[in-house]
């Protein structure tokens, strides 16, 4: 995952800046010298730690090696992928690829929409702003796991808060059995995924709200604009960068999405994520091999995402 | 129709005093230029009157109607801002149509202003541009010309030039000030520090004097004409503030007042000015000034050595140690071969003198230099 978000701040090549000023001239080769020299540390750390890992399950996704006896793996080629039992043909996988996208696809659009409508409203200058904007991060702050559990308590169906106050509330019948119900499974997770993250989303939308040049509100105002208007035509174009790296960063997350299924609804297929799957192959069955075929899969999968957002957000930049 | 006319404004920020007891009508038509130090009030007085700040207490009244609880967008001004304040996503033509495409205006309508406003200001060819893309001249142009489009009674410019170099700000004083005729009857209200910008472009110069917390005191020290502030200074503040170099103050103590001539002793010399002699009396101090330009040097009775020549080619400026004061008397003239340390005789005209009460207020002038036809308001 390393690789792929730093591509996003650091697009250009090592001394792509010194190309400007001659390909040939010694300063400019000298510069580029400097330039490898200053990011080789980075790249050794980069390839220890995300490389070799990658390299390896590669190499365990062309064999059958089974957790229990690693040492006597055999050769098997692309039979994992495209085999009678490959990762391609399994419907399974392709239900948890499918859960992934919409998982991934309706929590990170509603955690943008109401991180916008937070940061908005956090951006109004007021004396509880400050208290607002450290309250907000809590659910960012608590650990998956923990405020997965949280969650699993208060929406558990004898016990639980939240269907003692439906109850009470007449708003049902009888208690909802959230994470076991396959019905419900899903949005359940999807609502917890939002109120862990809209904050995250929040705080980069404010930061960017902040950056708006304040004057240009000025000038709207005495020029009559309407608010709306200043919205869509002034603040939205102008924090849209930043709101869809902050959706970036999100959608990879969402796309990886582990723990909170993993703690709250492990055993229903309809919230099996794409992470959820490899895992079982490679722990619960032991199948390694075929484990890390469906996890490179999951990594071309997050990569051909990523891609396409890339290259929409390129496009969408020249049209401009 | 659309004079502005403020009255008896105050300002206050939590309890900091910034602007008070403002009394100021600006005419139709009229070019009223603010100025003053920096941090005076200036930009905030501006952005009361389009409605961005409220005031503390006092009316704002443009064209016959108490604007106090108005919206900006319905008191029919439109401001020049000190940063320019253009949408850095926008091109320059839409910079520019952008506070019109709400009014339900024809697009055709739309179309013609900004294209005309354009070529005014020499902006067509960087229609398609953004800001980022715009030199700090051109941005102006264009923050002008937004408000240009707009055709508003009033035009508000915050130090529209300070972000300019030295020719492009002579350049683009001169298109404001064609700006201004061009569009008879819009007043314009033009907030800077640079005295020779409020002295070319201004009809009424309100010349403005921080509070530095106190109170008792008004913000506004002296409201008229260019030359009126120039030769009849309602106070010592305006004296020194209006002229480069700053007039010289000479502190001493009055000899004799008659009803035309007062005479003051200045270290060992009697000076005497032709001063209205209203409230003075023997024994009084007082604070003689005198210009630059107005000091008769090369001939006269006083004489003073001199310490520092600044030379400007058509001109140069002499430090005069002399009696009269601790600080150096500077003088304009015309020869500048004289050698450092050297004698140079010098006269004060008692015309060319002006006389300050203790307190600062100015005694009338009587008599100015020939060059001056202008009669006190
Ligand atoms: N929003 C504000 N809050 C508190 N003080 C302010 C605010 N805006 C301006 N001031 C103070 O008011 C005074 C006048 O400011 P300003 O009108 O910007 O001065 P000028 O434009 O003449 O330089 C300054 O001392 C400034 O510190
Ligand atoms: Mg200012």
């Amino acid at each position: 995952m390393v690789n792929e978000s730093s591509s996003l701040t650091a697009g250009a090549p090592p001394g792509a800046a010194g190309r400007s000023d001659g390909e040939s001239s010694s300063i400019g080769r000298t510069r580029r010298r400097q330039a490898w020299l200053l990011v080789l540390p980075m790249l050794a750390v980069l390839a220890a730690i995300a490389g070799w890992p990658l390299a390896r399950t590669l190499w365990f996704s062309l064999s059958d090696a089974q957790l229990s006896d690693m040492a006597s793996r055999q050769f098997v080629g692309l039979a994992n992928y495209i085999g009678e039992t490959g990762v391609l043909r399994d419907p399974e996988w392709w239900n948890a690829v499918g859960n992934t996208l919409q998982f991934a696809l309706v929590s990170v659009s509603l955690e943008t929409v109401l991180g916008l409508g937070v940061a908005l409203l956090l951006n109004h200058p007021s004396r509880l702003r400050t208290l607002l904007r450290a309250a907000v991060l809590v659910p960012w702050a608590i650990p998956t796991v923990v405020s997965a559990k949280m969650w699993t308590w208060m929406l558990h169906d004898q016990f639980g808060v939240i269907n003692a106050l439906l109850l009470s509330a007449g708003l049902i019948d009888h208690p909802l059995a959230f994470t076991a119900d396959p019905d419900l499974a899903f949005p359940t997770i999807l609502l917890v995924d939002v109120w862990k993250t809209t904050p995250f989303m929040a705080l980069l939308i404010l930061a960017a709200l902040q950056m708006v040049p304040g004057d240009c509100y000025e000038a709207a105002r005495v020029d009559g604009v309407p608010r709306w208007r200043v919205f869509f035509r002034v603040t939205l174009p102008l924090i849209l960068p930043a709101v869809m790296v902050a959706m970036i960063f999100r959608a990879l997350d969402a796309l990886r999405v582990f723990d909170l299924i993993y703690v709250m609804t492990s055993n229903s297929s309809a919230t099996k994520s794409m992470s959820i799957y490899v895992r079982e192959q490679m722990i619960d069955f032991q199948q390694v091999g075929y484990g890390s075929a469906s996890a490179i899969l999951l990594v071309m999968i997050i990569a051909l995402v990523v891609g396409c957002w890339l290259t929409f957000n390129r496009v969408r930049m020249e049209g401009k | 129709m659309c004079q502005i006319q403020l009255t008896q404004l105050q300002k206050r920020f939590g309890a900091t005093p910034v602007l008070a007891d403002v009394n100021l009508t600006v005419e139709e038509g009229e070019f009223c230029v603010f100025i003053g130090p920096s941090g005076c009030g200036k930009s905030t007085l501006l952005r009361i009157i389009a409605g961005l700040d409220d005031a503390s207490a006092g009316d704002i009244v443009i064209g016959g109607r108490r604007v106090n609880d108005v919206a900006p967008a319905r008191r029919d001004v439109a401001m020049v801002f000190q940063s320019y304040a253009l949408y850095p996503h926008m091109t320059v033509y839409e910079n520019m149509a952008f506070g019109l495409r709400h009014l339900k205006l024809p697009a055709a309508e739309i179309e013609q202003r900004v294209r005309r406003a354009a070529e005014s200001l020499h902006l067509t060819a960087l229609l398609d541009r953004k800001p980022g893309a715009l030199s700090g001249g051109q941005r102006q142009r264009v923050a002008i010309g937004r408000a240009i489009v707009r055709k508003p009674k009033v035009f508000l410019f915050d130090e529209p030039l300070s972000n300019l170099d030295a020719s492009l700000r002579v350049k683009t004083r001169v298109e404001i000030a064609r700006l201004h005729r061009e569009l008879n009857n819009t007043s314009m209200i033009y907030v800077t520090h640079d005295q020779v910008e409020a002295m070319t472009l201004a009809d009424k110069i309100v010349l403005l004097r921080p509070l530095e917390g106190k109170s008792g005191v008004a913000s506004v020290a002296q409201v008229g004409s260019p030359l009126e502030l120039y030769h009849h200074p309602a106070n010592q503040f305006v004296a020194g503030f209006i002229g480069s170099p700053a007039m010289n103050f000479l502190p001493g103590v009055v000899a004799s007042a008659e009803t035309a001539r007062v005479t003051v002793r200045a270290g060992d010399a009697l000076l005497s000015a032709a001063v209205d002699a209203a409230g003075l009396a023997a024994g009084g101090a007082v604070t003689l000034g005198v210009r630059p330009e107005h000091v008769v040097a090369g001939q006269g009775e006083l004489v003073g050595r001199v310490v520092h020549i600044e030379h400007l080619g058509e001109h140069s400026f002499l430090y005069l140690d002399t009696a009269l004061s601790p600080q150096p008397l500077v003088v304009k003239t015309a020869q500048g071969d004289v050698p450092l340390g050297s004698r140079m005789p010098f006269s004060l005209p008692a015309e060319s003198l002006h006389l300050f009460h203790a307190d600062g207020a100015a005694a009338r002038r009587l008599r100015v230099p020939a060059d001056a036809a202008c009669v006190p308001a």
